[in-house]
């Protein structure tokens, strides 16, 4: 199939951006999206275009890297999965096809697709993270977890950190990122001794990075890729609630 | 120079806690006067930059990704073997080890495999008290399942994310040591070339994959875990990024590189689809838990799966391997797929596939169980082929997915050149010429957390410290030769793109060094290699400029790379006239088309030094002594 595509170019974080109308012909059904930008790219390279930046990496939907928008959908129409394990046979010949770079004040373009989400890490370093020091831990069958704890604590983990939720928020709200890390520690017994500390830190960080708030619109849960539930934002709030009652 | 693998003496099961008593400290004030390199923050890079961090060492980590978390460790599937016996069922630390070394078909060596197999279990305690939220049982406690080549359920996993799991756990470890100014993380910024001076290791030049900047940064020692080299075949199963420049630099500058032959090719991957691919996809493992394998009896038999009847179905694995059956070991797996392809009985548009069913799973446990177990192995499976695998059989076929070749390394983990440490899959030593499933998050985890930590100081502790300035003759060089090789890259605009060579290099690996190997078609791609490198650098294409983000340059400096370490991989192969493990020679085979290995003259590691690019590399035998697991044909009848 042939496919017109409209895609963001921009040379670098100052440099204006503009669409860029291309066409893609010779499109397979079993094609991968990203192989389907790859064979823009090759068809670019050997005209003496600059090829699109976008970001990608295992190509299995679980590294987070792939971070675009299509017709306006992070990652696609497709819900629970990365735009790289979106495939061409959801597309029809002759469509014409939207990319955008994922579009937040905390994730400043680099190139075209590409976006610096360093801030995701920065909101880490507040307070993700249990402090135990390597080998000076008790033995892993000590302190039993509830296996519904520990699966709904596996729900939360499986945030893959694309921010995704972020690209798809009217607000730019990085609420089901945080919810999520929150959530995971906040139902592990190993995760309690930092339990006040580390709601309150993380969230200051997320704010001070430029990330909005939550109006409850639940977008992010649509488009995060691995369907985590805004319950998680809703414990968030419990958590951070409860901080707030004993800081 | 000769290999000295600084095994300690002493019974197996003592060395370790002897070894680590006999090693130096570094005072905890002196600590802070090092400064460690690591590069690669995957499991056992991250682990360990985390821990040396937390020690008191000022450590500077490197990665290409975006951030630390995406490091490939997060694609494993399956789990992570520790030898805790929770399962009371006969496992015990000398299985562990026994396991290995027999799975790693008598290439490994015994006192490193040993040492894994003791520090097993504190990595899982490590990772629960970091918070990793591995499966448990209704009782809270840690459940377990079995993986291939044991006969024991020690396998601890988190859904079917578990590489995910550990990796965002030693990334929390390493975020948090960032937070406390001990680690200083530089994402976005790749390693180029190693500094060595006089020998010793003393830094490393990197490109900001940004702003294109080339910069020095010295230091005490550098570790490198940067994982291995499989896109050498263009497709497989790594991420598009995952490259062999790190440890093929470093080999360049005098390490030695061991056992490059040594390429696993994962039994269960999605069948390739069409000629425009750029990457396989596993599916983990763990599915022949509960997943039968089969083809149809009858050569070239094209009946829907539902028209084949019981009767006519042939489960090959079952059959041949009463006692282990679909969970034989993976390159046991690999090889009898391929031979019941080759016999005209591969199912799929291309019969270049197996079926890996779980109808009688399904009817067993119910879809629940099934979908509760696999359900995003199953998702992922139907996105990419469009087939509903809770109604018709998988189709699987073998690719490459791992290595365990790499840098060779002595019992410390440090190379032959002074100060230069490799970790986890970069490094050579653990699984001979075959890992086993679960194997690689547990020795990414043991190298980080609970080796290097103590080797690396006693290192540190024994040299006279010695400041290498930025203007050091060695140092400037190094940046230059950078800069000219990014130049000459540049300066290529001929017809072909990168990405052509690379997939024709890829597939002459495949076909000629892939899952089976023999003579000529060896001497065939030795042939082709030194071709295919002069074509790339008359005939590629690299558009842009170094000044900039431009991922067309990186990825053209990888794939010079591979078309160097592609001629070390096949001359390898070349030279290891037996069959063990993934590296299968046709004239080395029994009667029933088993591996046949060569113990009187191949019981060795192999560790080549560079000689200069299209020269042929010089050998250096690691010879390899079994005291306690008597090598032995490997049987999984």
């Amino acid at each position: 199939m042939t496919l017109t595509l409209k895609i963001w170019r921009q040379k670098g974080p100052d440099a204006p951006g503009r669409f860029v109308t291309y066409e893609a012909g010779d499109v397979s059904p079993d094609m991968s999206f990203l192989e389907m930008l790859d064979m823009l790219n090759q068809d670019l390279i050997k005209k003496g275009e600059e090829p699109v930046a976008f970001e990608n990496d295992c190509r299995e939907g679980i590294c987070g890297a792939c971070s675009v928008m299509i017709n306006g959908q992070a990652h696609g129409s497709k819900r629970g999965i990365t735009a790289c394990q979106l495939h061409m046979r959801l597309f029809n010949n002759g469509d014409t096809v939207t990319i955008e770079p994922w579009r937040a004040k905390a994730f400043p373009v680099i190139k075209d697709l590409v976006v610096d989400r360093s801030a995701l890490d920065r909101v880490m370093q507040a307070g993700g993270f249990v402090s135990v020091r390597t080998g000076a831990v008790p033995d892993a069958n000590a302190v039993p977890v509830p296996k519904e704890n520990a699966d709904k604590a596996m729900d939360a983990a499986a945030c893959i950190g694309c921010g995704a939720c972020v690209a798809a928020c009217k607000n730019a709200s990085a609420m089901l990122f945080l919810g999520a890390k929150v959530s995971q520690y906040a139902l592990l017994p190993q995760g309690h001794p930092e339990r006040t500390r580390r709601v309150l830190a993380m969230v200051e960080a997320a704010d001070k990075e430029g990330f909005g708030n939550c109006t409850n619109t639940s977008e992010c849960e649509a488009a995060c890729p691995k369907e985590i539930s805004v319950t998680h934002i809703a414990r968030l709030n419990r958590e951070l609630l409860r901080a707030a009652l004993r800081a | 120079m000769a290999l000295d693998s600084k095994i300690p003496s002493g019974p197996i099961q003592e060395k370790w806690e002897k070894h680590k008593f006999d090693l130096k400290l570094v005072n905890p004030a002196n600590k802070r006067k090092y400064r460690i390199i690591v590069v690669g923050t995957g499991l056992a890079g991250a682990s360990a930059a985390a821990s040396l961090g937390e020690l008191g060492y000022k450590v500077e980590a490197f990665c290409y990704q975006d951030s630390a978390r995406r490091a490939h460790s997060i694609a494993a599937q399956g789990g992570i073997n520790a030898a805790k016996n929770y399962q009371n069922d006969g496992d015990s630390v000398y299985r562990l080890f026994y396991d290995t070394v027999k799975g790693g078909d008598f290439r490994a060596r015994e006192a490193n495999v040993y040492r894994l197999a003791e520090v097993s279990g504190a990595i899982i305690d490590q990772c629960v008290a970091q918070g990793v939220p591995f499966a448990r049982e209704y009782g809270g406690l840690l459940a377990n399942r079995s993986f291939g080549g044991a006969q024991v359920s020690r396998t601890f996993y988190a859904r079917g994310q578990t590489g995910q799991q550990l990796l965002l756990g030693a990334y929390s470890a390493l975020m948090r040591q960032v937070a406390a100014g001990q680690v200083k993380m530089h994402a976005r910024t790749e390693m180029l070339d190693l500094v060595v001076v006089d020998g010793y290791a003393r830094g490393i030049v990197t490109r900001d994959l940004i702003t294109g900047k080339i910069e020095t940064h010295l230091a005490d020692a550098v570790v490198l875990g940067t994982g291995g080299y499989s896109n050498v075949y263009f497709l497989s199963t790594n991420a598009s990024n995952c490259n062999v420049t790190a440890t093929w630099r470093a080999y360049r500058r005098g390490a030695y590189f061991a056992n490059p032959c040594f390429t696993q090719i994962h039994p269960t991957c999605i069948p390739v689809h069409g000629d425009k691919q750029f990457k396989l996809t596993l599916m983990s493992e763990s599915l022949r838990n509960d997943g039968r394998v089969w083809v149809p009896k009858q050569k070239g038999d094209k009946r829907p799966v539902g028209q084949i009847p019981e009767g006519e179905r042939d489960y090959y694995l079952e059959r041949k391997y009463p006692s282990f059956g679909n969970l034989v070991p993976r390159d046991v797996a690999s090889r009898a797929a391929k031979q019941v392809c080759d016999e005209g009985r591969g199912v799929g548009s291309t019969g270049l596939a197996v079926y890996l069913d779980f109808a009688d799973a399904i009817a067993r446990d119910g879809e629940a169980v099934i979908r509760e177990k696999y359900g995003n192995l199953f998702d992922m499976y139907e996105n990419i082929t469009g087939e509903n695998p809770y109604k018709q059989p998988m189709r699987i076929f073998p690719a490459v997915h791992y290595t365990m070749g790499g840098l060779w390394v002595d019992y410390n983990l440090m190379s032959n050149l002074a100060g230069l440490f490799v970790i986890g899959e970069a490094n050579f030593s653990d699984h001979g010429a075959n890992r086993l499933g679960a194997s690689a998050l547990m020795q990414g985890l043991a190298d980080g957390y609970f080796v290097l930590p103590y080797t690396l100081s006693a290192y540190l502790a024994g040299q006279e410290k010695v400041e290498i300035g930025a203007d050091h003759p060695e140092v400037l060089k190094t940046a230059a030769e950078v800069r000219e090789r990014n130049a000459k890259l540049l300066a290529l605009k001929g017809k072909r793109t990168v990405l052509e060579i690379h997939r024709e290099l890829g597939l002459l690996m495949w076909n000629d060094c892939g899952m089976a190997r023999n003579e000529k078609g060896l001497n065939h791609a030795k042939a082709r290699i030194p071709e295919l490198r002069d074509e790339f650098w008359k005939n590629a294409i690299v558009p842009g400029s170094g000044e900039e983000f431009n991922q067309a340059l990186e990825y053209a400096g990888r794939v010079a790379d591979y078309l160097e370490f592609a001629e070390l991989l096949v001359d390898d192969a070349l030279h290891r006239k037996e069959s063990c493990g993934g590296h299968f020679r046709e004239e080395s085979q029994t009667g029933e088309h088993e591996a046949k290995r060569d113990d009187d003259n191949f019981s060795y590691a192999a560790a080549w030094e560079f000689a200069g690019v299209g020269k042929p590399a010089t050998l250096h035998k690691e010879e390899l002594e079994f005291e306690y697991v008597k090598p032995s044909q490997r049987s999984y009848k």
